[in-house]
């Protein structure tokens, strides 16, 4: 029967903990339904005290990039996030949870974000009014460099995008993958242990179980 | 490139899957969950669930949270969420703010949106500033009023008077993130969609554009695509009623080189 497959970590019960940093925003249940599926360990913090003790940090973020960074912010997150950081363990941003690695966001207004990826969150470039925005649906990755997130995608290698804005890097090494979209468009960062997805891991069947299951191992 | 989306559209009516035509005659056909089972297996590029519950008050002021209908969708959306490993669009009577959270908090990455557009603009507004214009899809429904294509509103009872073109600007305005065209005359009935009112809204916006309402055959799609201009095709009974119809349905627009999403193996 054709259905999805379940893609479960060897030795699961010896895996580190995930911690998700439920901040208010993001679609948390999405992506605790998928880790769930994929077989590790994980919890959601809300509050910076509990995701001390992380191995590995999951971002989400669904929204605008300045309201999203100002309730981060606001609950303390920011700084517990770049301890983790700087201890050399891995994160992973989803989305506007990607978006925020970078060092500033020009969503209604200008923001400062966590400056863990160098460059800056634009609107995705429209030469003309044909390009519909926001991109949504799935689009093809093409790999730009070898990210350990990012191998062995089963299938057509599509992911699910939804969103208007994308980190434009100052350092193309710093991009991991891009699709096309009226021009190339910015799909995964990797600066380790800094990873970033603009799309949906989550919602993005066997290739995004791939994905996490892949973080879940590193 | 970005892949052109087949998605079925589930309409639920007091907590069960109906079918639909013309807004005016429901079947049961099925219950949420053994729907959603399908489509998993079929690897569905997305899903809409729409409820278009007759009975109850329609007041939009009123608080949801009370009623009966709107505590079973949500136990409804949060059992759906947690086996639906697709993109998940969950509305439809949707009149508050806080039922637009309370969704996406528990499991939608998208509302759809209708009536609650044109009685009060500002609240979708302020939900696509909260959560960003990607999570609200509108639906816009049209009927043929002499021959001429007018929205109309809840559950194609109310007309607003406007032409799709203006309305679909009105909700690009208000933060839709994504236009879901809907035939009344047409739903249910296979006779293919309202081509000239898909290429209207496709026109006048520059959101996706979603052809929904009256697909009959595969050849639909194709023509929503090439002359409405649709990012997306939707259909409802044709995935009900039809066994694999979903995988065939890709099948037949990758054989035409269409770019659609094909996961599956061989």
């Amino acid at each position: 029967m054709l259905g999805p497959a379940r893609i479960r970590v060897a030795g699961t019960a010896d895996l580190e903990v995930i911690v998700i940093v439920g901040y208010g925003r993001g679609n948390i249940r999405s992506v605790e339904n998928a880790l769930e599926r994929v077989g590790c360990r994980f919890r959601t913090a809300g509050n910076p005290r509990e995701i001390a003790s992380a191995d590995k940090l999951v971002l989400p973020g669904v929204g605008a990039f300045g309201e999203c960074m100002d309730l981060l912010r606001a609950k303390g997150f920011e700084a517990a996030i770049l301890d983790h950081v700087a201890r050399g363990k891995p994160l992973l941003g989803i989305c506007v949870g990607m978006q925020m690695l970078a060092e500033t966001g020009h969503e209604f207004g200008t923001h400062r974000g966590l400056g863990l990826v160098r460059g800056k969150v634009v609107q995705i470039p429209r030469k003309d009014n044909s390009l519909r925005l926001p991109q949504v649906g799935w689009n093809e990755l093409r790999p730009r460099k070898d990210c350990p997130l990012l191998r062995d995608l089963p299938g057509d290698r599509t992911a699910y995008f939804v969103h208007s804005y994308h980190l434009a890097a100052d350092e193309a090494a710093d991009i991991s993958a891009d699709v096309e979209y009226g021009g190339p468009v910015t799909a995964a960062v990797s600066v380790p242990p800094v990873y970033g997805m603009q799309f949906h891991p989550e919602k993005s069947q066997e290739v995004g179980l791939r994905i996490l299951s892949n973080f879940a191992a590193l | 490139m970005l892949k052109i989306r087949v998605i079925p559209v589930l309409f639920l009516m007091n907590g069960l899957i109906v079918r639909s035509e013309r807004f005016e005659d429901f079947k049961v056909i099925g219950n949420p969950l053994g729907e959603l089972e399908r489509y998993s297996e079929w690897l569905v590029d997305e899903l809409v669930y729409s409820d278009i519950t007759r009975d109850g008050d329609h007041d939009l002021r009123r608080d949801d949270h009370k009623t009966k209908n709107p505590g079973d969708k949500l136990a409804i959306l949060r059992a759906v969420s947690e086996s639906a490993h697709m993109p998940l669009t969950f509305g439809g009577r949707i009149g508050s703010l806080e039922e637009i959270d309370s969704y996406l908090l528990n499991g939608a990455d998208k509302v759809l949106v209708n009536t609650l557009a044109w009685r009060e603009p500002a609240t979708v507004s302020r939900a696509a500033e909260r959560h960003g214009a990607q999570a609200i899809m509108a639906g816009l429904d049209v009927r043929r009023v002499d021959g001429h294509p007018i929205v109309f509103v809840d559950q194609g009872r109310e007309s607003t008077g406007q032409a799709p073109d203006v309305y679909a600007r009105n909700l690009e305005r208000a933060g839709a993130g994504e236009i879901l065209v809907n035939s009344i005359d047409r739903d249910g009935c296979a006779e293919g969609y309202d081509l000239e009112v898909v290429r209207a809204v496709a026109d006048a916006v520059s959101v996706p554009v979603i052809a929904c309402g009256g697909a009959g055959d595969f050849s639909d799609f194709r023509a929503a695509i090439d002359e409405g201009g649709a990012s997306a095709v939707a259909a409802g009974n044709l995935f009900h009623f039809t066994e694999n119809s979903y995988k065939r349905a890709k099948t037949y627009l990758k054989d035409r080189a269409y770019d659609v999403r094909y996961p599956y193996p061989g």
